[in-house]
C-alpha cells in the first residue's frame, strides 16, 4: 500500500477539563490513546501519519494542570505551563535562573509561547530516520539505520546508545535533572513521584520509550527542591542555528561555591545520549576544588570517559569535553 | 543623480496593506463552487519503475472524485519532466494525484492504493556517476551533450585523487571555453593557488509552497497558482495543460516568495488544472512543505578544481576552472556556466579556461536559485582571493577592488569569437566609498582581537550578477476618471518591482502617484508583455518600459491638447495630472478631459491603432483595451550598451568561539553597484534580504541523504536549516550604501538588485569565519557548520567527509 505524509489523519480528540476526565479517557483507549500538550511533537507524528492514535486528549483544558507555585522547599511547575510562562515566572528567574535559560533557548519564540515544560520534557527524539517512520529498534524494528556504516549521523548519539543511537533533545530536563527536580506523574491507580535522574531511560531500559511514562500516564507537574535555589548556575546549548534548531550538545550545571571552592556540583548534558547524562565521577573529581582551569579540564577530560562517536558526530567528543569545561569554569565564586 | 520626483523616493506600494493585515488572497484562500481537494502519491525511491498499481479500492471509496496518473498527460521530452511519472527520478516525484471532497478522504485513498515499484539503480554524486561502472541516475544517459542525453565515464581519471577529496582536471567535459593562455598566465604568476572546493545543493524554501487552484468554465481554464511572474507564466503553462494562452486565465495577485524556484509557475501546478478537467469540478492542490522540499526546486551543488594565478601585487592573471554540476534528474541548468562567467567578471584574469559538465543524480531537480551559478562562484573562490591577499600581504579590501571590472568591461564566455561587455560596472567606487563608510581600517583592527574563548573574524567578498533586461513593453491607460491605469504583467514575489517600475510612467508624465492605479497579477485584465519576474530583469526593463509608455502618453496627450486649442503639440507641457500651454496653465485640460477626447478621436488615441513593434500579448491587451481612454502602448526602444550587471561588496564580522565552534555574526554591511535606487526602503530589504540568504549558504543550510537507500533524511523545515532573523546581526542595524551610478544605457538608470546580494553575504561570512581561525584554514567548501570548525581547531579529530563529499 502506498505512502503518504504531511497530511494529518482523522482522530477522535478529546478536551477534558479535569485531570481525572482525562484519566478516564487515557484508560479507555490504552494504548491507542496519545496525550496532547503543546503540540510541538506531537503534530509532527500525527502529519506524517507514522503515528496514528484513535484519540487524542488534549491537556489544554486542564487548567490545573498549568499552575506554577512555591512549595515552602522549592517550587511545583504544572506540566501544562508554557515555556513563556516559566520564563517570565519571577522565581523561577530569581531562583532556578537557568531553567529560564534553558526554556528561552529552547526552539523559538513563537513556541515557546506554545510548547509547554511538560512537552518539552516528555517529547521524543529527533532521530531523522525513527521520525520518518524508518521501522527501526525504536519503532519495533530490529535494526538502527543511523549506525551503519554509511548512516547520517552527525547529530547522533556519542554515549549510552544501546542498538538505538538517538539523543533525548530536550534543554530543559538537563537542567531539571541538574536541579535535582521530582517528575509528579498521575494515572488511575494514583500518583507517583520519580525523580527527574530516572525518569528519562535509555534504550537499554525500554528502546521504545524515552521516559518512565506508561500508556495511562500524565506528567503532572515537576518539583523543584531548594537544594540549589539560587546557586551558582551555567547552562549552553550548542546549535547549528541561533534559533529553531535542537541541541548538538548542552550542558547544565548547579553548584554550591564558597570563597571559590566547589562545595557541591551536578552536570548534565544532553542531546550527546538518549538520556540526559548526569556526570558523576566529574563532579566527585571537582567537589572540594578551587574552581581553576585545572579543574574545570579535570571535569571536562573525565565526562567524556567512555566516548563512542559514531562516523560523522566524532566532533560531539570535543564539544561536550568543552561544554563540561565550561559548565565548570562559569560557576560564578 | 537625475532630479526625479518619485524615483529614489520611499512610498507605500498598493499591495502592502492586504498583505500586513492578512487580507491578500494567495492561492491556497480561494475557493470555487463544488471545490475538491488533491493529494499526491510520491515515490519512496530515489529511482524506480512502477511495476503494478490497483486504485480501483481507492476510488470506490466514498468522496473519491478521481485520479490523475501520468498515462493522461503528454509525455515530456527527456530530460524535461512531466509532473507525474511512472519511472520517478528521485525520492519524493510525484506519481499519481487523487481527488476527493477533502484532503483527509484523499490521503486515506493513497493510502488504499496498491502500488509495488522496482527499484532502479540510483546515484546521489555526479562523481559517483562519472566513476566507471558507476550508476547513472537516468535509463538514457548521466549527461547531456549539445542536444543529446548520452553518457560519460572518467576512464582515465586517478579515482584514489577523487576519493582523497581532490577533483582531477582531466576528466571529460561537455562545455569549455578559453580567453587568452592560461598556461602563460600562470607561468607569469608569482602565486598560483590550486584547490579542490565545493558548494554544495540547498532547496529555495519559500514561505507559500507552490500550492494551485484550477476549475474550468466554457473551455476557459481559470487557475490561481504561485507563481514569480504573470505575462510570462501564461504560454508555459498554457501548453502544460494543452490550451491556447487565450483560453487560460491566470491569477496570481500574490506570490509567497520563490527566489528563482518559481520564475513561470511549476509543472506541478498542471495536475490541479487537469484532474479538474477530468472530473469536472475545480481541484485545490495545496503543496506540503514536504512536497515543496521535493519538487520546489534547489540549487545545484558544483565541485571544482580551481587554479587562480596572481601577480605580487594580487591581481589575478589566468583562472582555471574544471566544474563538475549536480543536474539533479531533469532539465539542464546551466549553474555551472554562469558560475564561470560571474568568476571571469568578478577577477577580470586576463587569461581563463574553463570546463565543465553537468551530470544528472537522483536527487531533486535544480532549478535557478537566486544568483544561479553566482553564489557558488563566490563561495567558492572568494576564500581562495581571500587567501592569496593573505599570502601576498595584500590588504583583502585592496585585492578584491584590484581585480574588480570597470567601465564596460569584457567577460564570460566568448560568443562568436567576442566576450560581452557590462553596460556599466562601477564596483571600484562602491569599495572607495565602502572603506570609508564603513571604516574599513577599523574593521581590520578587530581582526583577530580576544574575547575570552571568542575571536573576532572580519571578511569581505565581492558579488556580480545579472541585473536587467530591455525590449519589453509598457501600458497604460488615461482614464476618463482621471486616473493613470499602469499595466503590468511582472508578477508580485514581494520585491515589490511590478509597482515600483510603474512609477517610472508617472515620472514620465510628472504627475502624483495618488494618480496612479497599478494593475496586475490576473491575466484577464490585459496585461502587457513583460520580463520574467526573475534574474533581477524587471527593475532596469520596466523601468525603461513604463518610461517608454508614459513619455507616448505625454506626447498623445500634447497632440490633443494641440488638436483642442491649436499650435504644435510641442508647445503643451504636462504635469500634475494635466496637459496645458507652455506659459499659460490656464489653457488646457485635465488627464480626465484629455481622455474623453482620446475616446472620440480614436485611432492612435483609443487603441484602436497600436504601434507594430509590440509583442502580440500586448497588442492583444491593449485592443482588449481599446475605447476605455485614451490607451498607450510601447516597446521599450531605448539604446542598449552591454550585459546590466549589479555588484555587491558584503563586510561580515563574526565571532567564533574556539571552544565550541560556535559562529555569531556581529554586523554585516554592504556597498552596492545598483544604479539608480528606485526606492530605498525596498532596496536595503533586498540586499539584505539576499545577505541573510547567503548566510544560510555560508552556514548551514543543505541537504543530508543516507547514501545507502538514496534518501532525504533532512527534509523537514527546521532540519534543511535555512536562516532565519536570530541568525542575523541584531546589535546593530545592518547597513548599506550605493555607488549611485546611474545605469549609462537607461534613461533612469535602474539596475536589479535582487540576485548580487546573495554572493556578497555569503563569501563575506565565508572569508570572515576563515579570518577569525587565523586565516590559514581550508575549508574549501560551504556551509562550513560546527563540526567542520571544531575539526579544523581540534588536530585530534578526523574529518567525516572530504572536500568534495555530497549531501552529509
Amino acid at each position: 500500500m502506498a505512502v503518504i505524509r504531511d497530511k494529518m489523519p482523522a482522530f477522535q480528540l478529546f478536551q477534558p477539563a479535569s485531570t481525572e476526565e482525562a484519566l478516564g479517557v487515557l484508560d479507555q483507549y490504552g494504548a491507542e490513546a496519545w496525550v496532547l500538550a503543546g503540540g510541538l511533537d506531537t503534530w509532527d507524528w500525527l502529519k506524517d501519519r507514522v503515528k496514528k492514535p484513535a484519540a487524542v486528549v488534549d491537556l489544554g483544558g486542564v487548567e490545573s494542570l498549568r499552575e506554577i507555585r512555591s512549595t515552602g522547599d522549592g517550587l511545583e511547575i504544572g506540566a501544562m505551563a508554557t515555556l513563556r510562562e516559566v520564563i517570565r515566572h519571577p522565581e523561577v528567574a530569581s531562583q532556578y535562573s537557568m531553567l529560564a535559560d534553558s526554556a528561552s533557548q529552547a526552539a523559538s519564540p513563537q513556541i515557546q509561547n506554545q510548547g509547554t515544560i511538560g512537552g518539552n520534557v516528555v517529547q521524543d527524539t529527533r532521530c531523522w530516520y525513527y521520525r520518518d517512520g524508518w521501522s527501526c529498534y525504536r519503532a519495533g524494528g530490529n535494526i538502527c539505520y543511523a549506525d551503519t556504516p554509511t548512516a547520517m549521523n552527525r547529530e547522533h548519539a556519542i554515549l549510552g546508545a544501546s542498538r538505538c543511537v538517538a539523543v533525548n533533545p530536550s534543554d530543559t530536563a538537563p537542567v531539571l535533572v541538574a536541579l535535582d527536580a521530582e517528575m509528579v506523574v498521575r494515572n488511575s491507580g494514583g500518583e507517583r513521584v520519580i525523580p527527574a535522574q530516572d525518569f528519562f531511560i535509555g534504550p537499554a531500559v525500554d528502546i521504545m520509550r524515552m521516559t518512565a511514562l506508561q500508556p495511562g500516564d500524565i506528567l503532572t507537574s515537576i518539583r523543584i527542591p531548594s537544594t540549589f535555589a539560587g546557586a551558582s548556575f551555567y547552562f549552553e546549548k550548542a546549535r547549528d542555528r541561533a534559533v529553531w534548531d535542537f541541541p548538538l550538545a548542552n550542558v547544565a550545571s548547579a553548584a554550591r561555591v564558597s570563597n571559590g571552592t566547589i562545595e557541591d556540583i551536578r552536570i548534565v548534558a544532553n542531546g550527546v545520549a538518549p538520556y540526559p547524562v548526569r556526570f558523576i565521577a566529574a563532579e566527585n573529581a571537582v567537589r572540594g576544588q578551587q574552581v581553576s582551569e585545572a579543574t574545570a579540564s579535570r571535569a571536562g577530560e573525565i565526562a567524556i570517559n567512555g566516548v563512542r562517536p559514531l562516523a560523522h558526530n566524532g566532533y560531539k567528543v570535543t564539544l561536550l569535553r568543552n561544554l563540561v569545561v565550561r559548565s565548570v569554569r562559569g560557576v560564578e565564586a | 543623480m537625475a532630479d526625479f520626483k518619485l524615483i529614489g523616493k520611499n512610498y507605500t506600494t498598493p499591495d502592502i496593506l492586504a498583505k500586513v493585515t492578512g487580507r491578500a488572497k494567495y492561492a491556497e484562500d480561494f475557493r470555487a463552487e463544488g471545490m475538491v481537494f488533491a493529494k499526491l502519491l510520491l515515490s519512496p525511491m530515489p529511482h524506480a519503475r512502477v511495476r503494478r498499481m490497483d486504485t480501483s479500492a481507492a476510488l470506490a471509496m466514498p468522496g473519491v472524485e478521481g485520479i490523475l496518473t501520468a498515462d493522461d498527460l503528454e509525455p515530456a521530452e527527456a530530460p524535461q519532466e512531466a509532473g507525474l511519472t511512472n519511472e520517478p527520478l528521485y525520492e519524493g516525484e510525484p506519481i499519481l494525484a487523487v481527488a476527493a471532497v477533502d484532503e483527509e478522504t484523499a490521503a486515506e485513498a493513497i493510502e488504499a492504493i496498491d502500488i509495488d515499484f522496482e527499484p532502479l539503480p540510483f546515484v546521489l554524486d555526479p562523481l559517483e556517476s562519472l566513476r566507471p561502472g558507476g550508476p547513472n541516475a537516468r535509463l538514457d544517459g548521466n549527461t547531456m551533450v549539445g542536444r543529446d542525453l548520452s553518457t560519460i565515464k572518467w576512464d582515465n581519471v586517478d579515482w584514489s585523487e577523487i576519493d582523497r577529496g581532490i577533483l582531477p582536471t582531466n576528466g571529460e567535459m561537455t562545455d569549455e571555453w578559453q580567453v587568452g593562455d592560461v598556461e602563460a598566465g600562470f607561468a607569469a604568476s608569482d602565486l598560483v593557488l590550486d584547490e579542490t572546493v565545493f558548494s554544495a545543493s540547498l532547496s529555495h524554501q519559500p514561505l507559500e509552497t507552490r500550492t494551485a487552484m484550477a476549475y474550468w468554465q466554457n473551455g476557459k481554464c481559470y487557475m490561481h497558482a504561485s507563481t514569480q511572474s504573470t505575462a510570462r507564466t501564461e504560454a508555459g503553462m498554457a501548453r502544460w495543460i494543452g490550451v491556447d494562452p487565450t483560453d487560460l486565465v491566470l491569477l496570481t495577485e500574490y506570490c509567497g516568495g520563490g527566489f528563482g524556484s518559481k520564475i513561470a509557475a511549476s509543472i506541478q501546478s498542471r495536475i490541479p488544472a487537469l484532474l479538474s478537467r477530468k472530473i469536472g469540478k475545480p481541484v485545490m492542490m495545496r503543496v506540503t512543505r514536504q512536497e515543496e522540499n521535493f519538487f520546489g526546486r534547489a540549487r545545484p551543488g558544483i565541485q571544482c578544481r580551481a587554479k587562480f594565478g596572481f601577480r605580487s601585487d594580487g591581481r589575478i592573471l589566468a583562472m582555471d576552472l574544471a566544474l563538475v554540476q549536480d543536474g539533479g534528474p531533469y532539465g539542464r541548468s546551466g549553474d555551472y556556466m554562469s558560475c564561470a562567467d560571474q568568476a571571469s567578471l568578478m577577477y577580470m584574469p586576463e587569461h581563463a579556461r574553463v570546463r565543465g559538465i553537468t551530470v544528472y543524480t537522483n536527487t531533486p531537480p535544480r532549478g535557478a536559485q537566486r544568483a544561479p551559478g553566482g553564489v557558488q562562484a563566490v563561495a567558492m573562490y572568494a576564500p581562495i582571493v581571500d587567501k592569496a591577499a593573505r599570502q601576498l600581504g595584500v590588504d583583502r579590501l585592496d585585492i578584491i577592488e584590484l581585480n574588480a571590472p570597470e567601465g564596460q568591461a569584457l567577460f564570460g564566455r566568448p560568443r562568436q569569437g567576442q566576450q560581452s561587455n557590462v553596460s556599466g560596472a562601477f564596483p571600484k567606487e562602491a569599495i572607495q566609498k565602502a572603506r570609508t563608510e564603513f571604516d574599513w581600517a577599523g574593521m581590520m583592527a578587530r581582526s583577530g582581537q580576544r574575547n575570552g574563548t571568542k575571536v573576532t573574524g572580519i571578511g569581505a567578498a565581492i558579488s556580480s550578477y545579472s541585473a536587467g533586461t530591455s525590449g519589453v513593453d509598457g501600458l497604460l491607460v488615461i482614464r476618463p476618471d482621471g486616473m493613470v491605469e499602469i499595466h503590468t504583467g511582472v508578477g508580485n514575489l514581494g520585491t515589490e518591482s511590478f509597482s515600483d517600475t510603474s512609477r517610472a510612467a508617472m515620472e514620465a508624465l510628472d504627475t502624483p502617484w495618488e494618480q496612479a492605479e497599478v494593475v496586475w497579477g490576473d491575466t484577464s485584465k490585459h496585461l502587457p508583455w513583460s520580463a520574467i519576474q526573475g534574474g533581477s530583469q524587471t527593475t532596469h526593463g520596466h523601468t525603461r518600459s513604463n518610461w517608454a509608455a508614459g513619455l507616448e502618453a505625454k506626447k498623445r496627450l500634447q497632440e490633443i491638447a494641440a488638436d483642442r486649442f491649436g499650435g504644435s503639440p510641442d508647445s503643451f507641457e504636462v504635469s500634475d495630472g494635466r496637459v496645458y500651454r507652455r506659459g499659460n496653465r490656464g489653457q488646457g485640460m485635465t488627464f480626465a478631459q484629455a481622455s474623453e477626447r482620446a475616446i472620440e478621436m480614436g485611432g492612435v488615441y483609443d487603441g484602436s491603432v497600436l504601434p507594430e513593434d509590440l509583442n502580440e500579448m500586448t497588442t492583444r491587451s491593449a485592443t482588449g483595451l481599446q475605447g476605455q481612454g485614451l490607451v498607450v502602448a510601447a516597446k521599450d526602444n531605448f539604446e542598449t550598451g552591454g550585459r546590466n550587471i549589479s555588484f555587491c561588496i558584503g563586510f561580515a564580522e563574526v565571532e567564533v568561539d574556539i571552544e565550541t565552534g560556535a559562529v555569531e555574526l556581529k554586523d554585516y554591511k554592504v556597498a552596492s553597484d545598483a544604479g539608480t535606487i528606485l526606492h530605498p526602503q525596498n532596496f536595503g530589504g533586498q540586499v539584505h534580504g539576499g545577505g541573510i540568504q547567503g548566510f544560510g549558504v555560508a552556514l548551514g543550510q543543505k541537504w543530508v541523504m543516507d547514501p545507502q537507500w538514496g534518501l532525504h533524511v533532512a527534509k523537514r523545515f527546521y532540519s534543511n536549516r535555512p536562516p532565519t532573523i536570530l541568525d542575523s546581526p541584531h546589535d546593530s542595524e545592518m547597513g548599506w550604501l550605493n555607488a549611485d551610478e546611474p545605469d549609462p544605457f537607461s534613461p533612469i538608470g535602474a539596475k536589479g538588485i535582487g540576485e548580487a546580494p546573495v554572493g556578497a553575504g555569503t563569501g563575506a561570512v565565508l572569508n570572515a569565519i576563515s579570518d577569525a581561525l587565523g586565516g590559514d584554514v581550508d575549508f574549501n567548501r560551504s556551509p562550513i557548520m560546527r563540526d567542520m570548525i571544531l575539526t579544523k581547531l581540534n588536530p585530534e579529530l578526523t574529518e567525516a567527509h572530504n572536500k568534495l563529499t555530497t549531501h552529509v
